[in-house]
């Protein structure tokens, strides 16, 4: 992990229009947090609805996309990345000082976001705000981790992850059984629900897969999907075109 | 390519970036090897210690300040006193007084001089700069001039690329010319030049009598040959010279009036398609 990568990295992601955008869809959640606890009078099922489908469904993947941009996509987009490429650095050093400021700002974002949304829209002793916590920070590795290297492997990085977030996980999702066995986001329930134990059936908290196949399918897909961006930093090649 | 300034000359879209890319470690030859001191730069981030990269693109990270992104490439570099390089090649490219502006708010010419001290905060013995002078005024490209002959003087390899002659004339020991993706001819400036101006000359001309005016200058001998079968006159002169002087006094003589007379191939792709073609 390199310092001055991490620094160079968060000071882009931040310091451009983007953080703006940053800010807008976790406060929208809150908003629809706070309809929600006034619509349904704070019942769990109601604000555990909310969660599952907006904060987890579409706050967090499209906030690691955004996230993935800012700490890579951009970058190599207009190729001022090759000032962080022509040093003496190994590139899983780079990427993972990229990883590392991208994590932070999901947590950030969208994780946290996610607990107050729950929160805000009724809880039962902060349960259901840990439950999706856990959750939603073990989604957000999985999804920072596809998105950093789908920016790094394609050009075209954000269709393929709007596609992704909106199309597989969200409406695919919602009606084809199989392709739900496939998404971050019911590997990530899947620890949410066996941590509220009986409650996550009422509480609307389920999961397609069991807990040890949820948490296998995450490292898996982390860990290659880590490995596939180092490998393809590694090969990066720029050249402008005249 | 050995210490001293090299120029690699070429019209747009010659290949001038990808050449440098690939010296660059940025690209692979898809046949041959790309080397420094006989390791190949490709997959070979140490390489970076020795080499100084200007790339061509303005893009940079422009929410710091030109002294905050300087310092951070020589702590990329993992330089032991990344303060002092940092302050000493920003000194060179005199870019002190607006170190503490943001890049954002750069003039072109002030990005490229931040693009050199990144390039130089390492102190490397190999330079490549993509067309360097690009968006500098007069003062601020002979300083850049000067600046590349003396690191040359040193013992450093320097290789930049541009489109004009004159850009490379002026400082090349050698120079190398590259068109559509060729190599199309290498030597000093002088023999560079010696190639583009023998080549010939094309004018149209379109007069009062064609004919006429195609027998006087066939006569007079200041042409290679004259084609009246098109429309206009086409006419072919090495020595473009004497022709160009020529011409305006075998039209009085004859009483033939010049209606049009056009260079044609003047531009830098023709002359280099020339050489490339010879």
């Amino acid at each position: 992990m390199n310092g001055t990568v991490m620094q160079l990295t968060a000071r882009g992601l931040l310091g451009r229009r983007r953080a703006a955008l940053l800010v807008i869809l976790p406060l929208l959640s809150l908003g629809l947090a706070g309809l929600t606890r006034w619509a349904s009078h704070a019942d769990v099922h109601a604000s555990s609805v909310l969660a599952n489908s907006f904060a987890m469904g579409t706050l967090l993947p499209l906030m690691s996309l955004l996230v993935s941009t800012g700490v890579i996509g951009a970058e190599i987009d207009d190729g001022s990345i090759v000032y962080m490429l022509a040093k003496p650095l190994k590139r899983r050093v780079i990427l993972f000082s990229k990883l590392i400021v991208a994590l932070a700002a999901v947590l950030v974002f969208a994780v946290i976001p996610t607990m107050l949304t729950v929160l805000i829209a009724g809880d039962e002793g902060g349960r259901l705000m840990v439950a999706y916590g856990v959750s939603a920070a073990l989604a957000a590795v999985a999804y920072t981790a596809i998105f950093v290297t789908l920016g790094v492997v394609t050009r075209n990085a954000v269709v393929f992850g709007l596609l992704y977030a909106l199309l597989w996980e969200t409406v695919l999702g919602g009606y084809v059984p199989g392709i739900r066995a496939v998404s971050a986001r019911q590997w990530a329930l899947s620890v949410g629900e066996r941590m509220l134990g009986t409650d996550a059936g009422p509480w609307a908290v389920t999961s397609e897969v069991g807990m040890a196949t949820g948490l296998i399918m995450l490292t898996l897909v982390t860990v290659g999907a880590v490995y596939l961006g180092v490998r393809k930093l590694q090969t990066l090649t720029l050249s402008s075109v005249e | 390519m050995g210490p001293g300034v090299t120029g690699l000359l070429g019209p747009n879209g010659a290949g001038k970036s990808t050449l440098i890319s690939m010296m660059g470690g940025f690209l692979p030859p898809s046949s041959g090897t790309v080397t420094l001191d006989g390791v190949p730069v490709w997959r070979n981030t140490e390489a970076y210690r020795s080499i100084g990269l200007v790339p061509e693109t303005e893009a940079m990270y422009d929410m710091v300040t030109g002294w905050e992104f300087v310092l951070a490439n020589a702590k990329l570099h993992g330089l032991s006193k990344p303060d002092d390089a940092a302050r000493a090649a920003i000194e060179q490219v005199d870019m002190a007084d607006a170190q503490d502006r943001d890049i954002s708010g750069y003039s072109k010419g002030m990005k490229q001089r931040i693009k050199m001290a990144t390039a130089l905060v390492h102190d490397p013995t190999v330079l490549l700069l993509d067309e360097p002078f690009n968006g500098m005024d007069p003062r601020q490209r002979l300083h850049l001039m000067e600046l590349l002959q003396s690191l040359a003087a040193q013992g450093r390899t320097v290789l930049f690329s541009s489109h004009i002659l004159e850009e490379v004339e002026e400082i090349a020991g050698t120079i190398e010319v590259v068109v559509a993706g060729r190599h199309a001819a290498s030597g000093d400036f002088r023999h560079i030049r010696k190639l583009m101006t023998e080549r010939p000359h094309q004018y149209t001309i379109r007069s009062s009598d064609d004919r006429a005016l195609a027998a006087a200058i066939i006569a007079d001998g200041s042409a290679d040959s004259v084609d009246v079968s098109s429309g206009a006159l086409a006419v072919q002169a090495s020595d473009f010279g004497r022709f160009v002087h020529a011409l305006p006094r075998l039209a009085r003589d004859r009483e033939v009036r010049l209606l049009e007379v056009t260079p044609a191939d003047e531009s830098l792709e023709s002359v280099f398609a020339y050489l490339v073609a010879r």
